[in-house]
């Protein structure tokens, strides 16, 4: 049998299982298999951005929707665009931003959006001292690179400030 | 290539110890949690200086503990490609880890039961391995490791949507538990379809895959959570342990059905297997794999009574082609690979059972 893409034989035969239509099969070369195996691996990505389409499709105008995809993170700087390409989200922040938009996402996906489970002892900071952790560290590399080294180091006793009051402080994110 | 990995090589690991409840059909109960640490953008978004900045605080924090002294620590970068695929190849490490850039490192425990992926596609993502079906045994395994890393690291974390992962499916709990079964007499009476197409309906993925991204076997399936918000970790886990047993009663009375029915051919389709996999001069390792399969199926059900199902764990992950190049102590070309391989499963099947067991050991 010849791979279903070339001339080639066919020494791989893959079933899909979880293809909406029922269970496909697949005959492939190895090089094919290795080719469909590899973006196999980016299914998380591609189930983020079918949902997504599917969400955006039927709430929003394309006016809309052009304005959701100009949305970007103040802290990490990841537009709604990007994130709904890439299928990941640039930082913990995301959560945040987007949280109008990222809601139904997680209710597709999980048929939830509210964790129920375990919760660390360690508290996280506020999102906005993460945010500001974040940005900091941006800046620093920014002081190194144009070698003003006194105000990296001003940061980088700032971040650990920061980062020593972190199990203090309670909020989300 | 690297030292430390090489006495790895000759050994099982945990996962293909062929031991455990249920291991004639499970081969092994594997529960991932995905981290990221506060304060830090996601992968996506790192500078290669956060990475390292990352990388440093993770090592710093883990060294202090009494637990992590064993624990074998490798950058990614350091070593050579067939030290990365044979990570790979044994499920220590993913391929995103092997072939992505910048710092990152894996923390494997001597045993192979656990190990700590740093900057994959999270800052953090740990695993626990066991053999068999073992699935509360290996929750309480990785959220002890949890635990443990939790006291040192304070974790991104929301209280609405839980610990935050790059990508919203793992959102929550970012745990994915994954049971890898053999399942031969389902593919053979063609009923597997029928069977995971009713799983479908409960939120659990099934792929008719070998791991994730690596050689394709025949007869093996993985059966994970899709779930991971909203659920508690036990909810989660008790969710995919419930669906193993049906899966296995399945497997069961195919089998039955085909000793039952056509014990003449499933003999002849057994033999004929052995028969290849001891005489070949040179095999790929998807015939391999291929030919394992059927060996392992006849040994489960009494067809071949002098090879230990240890002997044919093993050879699925030694005849691999980074293992064999290891064990081989050089770099092999494809072509070479398929000779090597045919003599490396004439040398440990060949002689009966018992003998070929040893000299893995």
């Amino acid at each position: 049998m010849k791979c279903q893409h070339c001339e080639k034989p066919a020494t791989f035969h893959i079933t899909e299982l979880t293809e909406p239509g029922g269970p496909q099969v697949m005959h492939l070369c190895e090089e094919h298999a290795r080719h469909y195996l590899s973006k196999e691996q980016s299914t998380p990505t591609s189930l983020v951005a079918d949902h997504l389409e599917k969400q955006l499709k039927l709430g929003q105008t394309a006016e809309e929707l052009a304005e959701l995809d100009q949305q970007e993170c103040p802290v990490c700087g990841i537009t709604f665009y990007e994130f709904r390409n890439a299928g990941r989200l640039g930082c913990p922040y995301d959560y945040t931003v987007f949280q109008k938009d990222l809601e139904p996402l997680l209710i597709n996906i999980h048929a939830s959006r509210e964790h129920k489970g375990k919760r660390p002892t360690r508290l996280a900071p506020s999102a906005d001292r993460q945010a500001e952790l974040i940005q900091l560290r941006r800046e620093m590399e920014e002081a190194i690179e144009k070698e003003n080294y006194e105000r990296a180091s001003e940061i980088r006793d700032r971040i650990r400030t920061l980062e020593s009051g972190q199990s203090d402080t309670s909020s989300d994110l | 290539m690297d030292p430390k990995l090489d006495e790895l090589a000759g050994q099982c690991g945990e996962w293909l110890r062929g031991t455990g409840p249920e291991s004639d059909i499970v081969i092994s109960s594997r529960i991932r949690l995905a981290r990221n640490l506060a304060g830090f953008p996601f992968i996506k978004k790192c500078s290669p200086e956060d990475r390292q900045a990352i990388e440093r605080t993770v090592r710093g924090k883990m060294e202090k503990l009494a637990q992590w002294k064993d624990v074998r620590y490798l950058m990614v970068d350091d070593l050579s490609e067939v030290d990365r695929q044979f990570l790979v190849e044994r499920q220590l490490i993913s391929r995103e880890l092997a072939d992505s850039e910048g710092a990152r490192a894996v923390a494997i425990d001597p045993g192979e039961q656990f190990s700590v992926m740093i900057n994959e596609e999270d800052h953090l993502r740990m695993q626990v391995m066991h053999s068999g079906l073992s699935l509360q045994e290996a929750w309480q395994t990785v959220n002890a490791l949890d635990d443990l890393i939790e006291g040192e690291i304070t974790y991104a974390f929301h209280s609405k949507f839980g610990y935050l992962t790059a990508c919203p499916t793992n959102a929550g709990t970012g745990l994915r538990v994954s049971v890898m079964l053999h399942l031969p007499a389902l593919v053979i009476t063609r009923q597997i379809d029928k069977v995971f197409r009713s799983l479908q309906k409960i939120s659990v993925t099934v792929r008719g895959l070998y791991g994730e991204g690596s050689q394709y076997m025949g007869d093996f399936y993985q059966v994970s959570n899709q779930i991971t918000l909203g659920r508690s970790e036990e909810e989660l886990v008790q969710q995919v342990s419930e669906v193993i047993p049906v899966l296995i009663d399945y497997e069961r009375r195919a089998r039955r059905f085909l000793v039952e029915e056509s014990e003449q051919d499933l003999h002849d389709d057994v033999s004929r297997a052995r028969g290849i996999l001891t005489t070949a001069k040179k095999i790929s390792s998807e015939e391999t794999m291929h030919y394992l399969s059927k060996v392992r199926m006849g040994i489960n059900l009494g067809l071949i009574d002098d090879l230990p199902i240890t002997t044919i764990n093993k050879l699925f992950i030694h005849t691999q082609p980074a293992h064999l190049q290891k064990l081989r102590g050089r770099t092999l070309g494809s072509a070479d690979r398929n000779v090597e391989r045919a003599s490396y499963l004439q040398r440990h099947l060949s002689d009966s059972g018992s003998n070929g067991a040893a000299e893995l050991n």
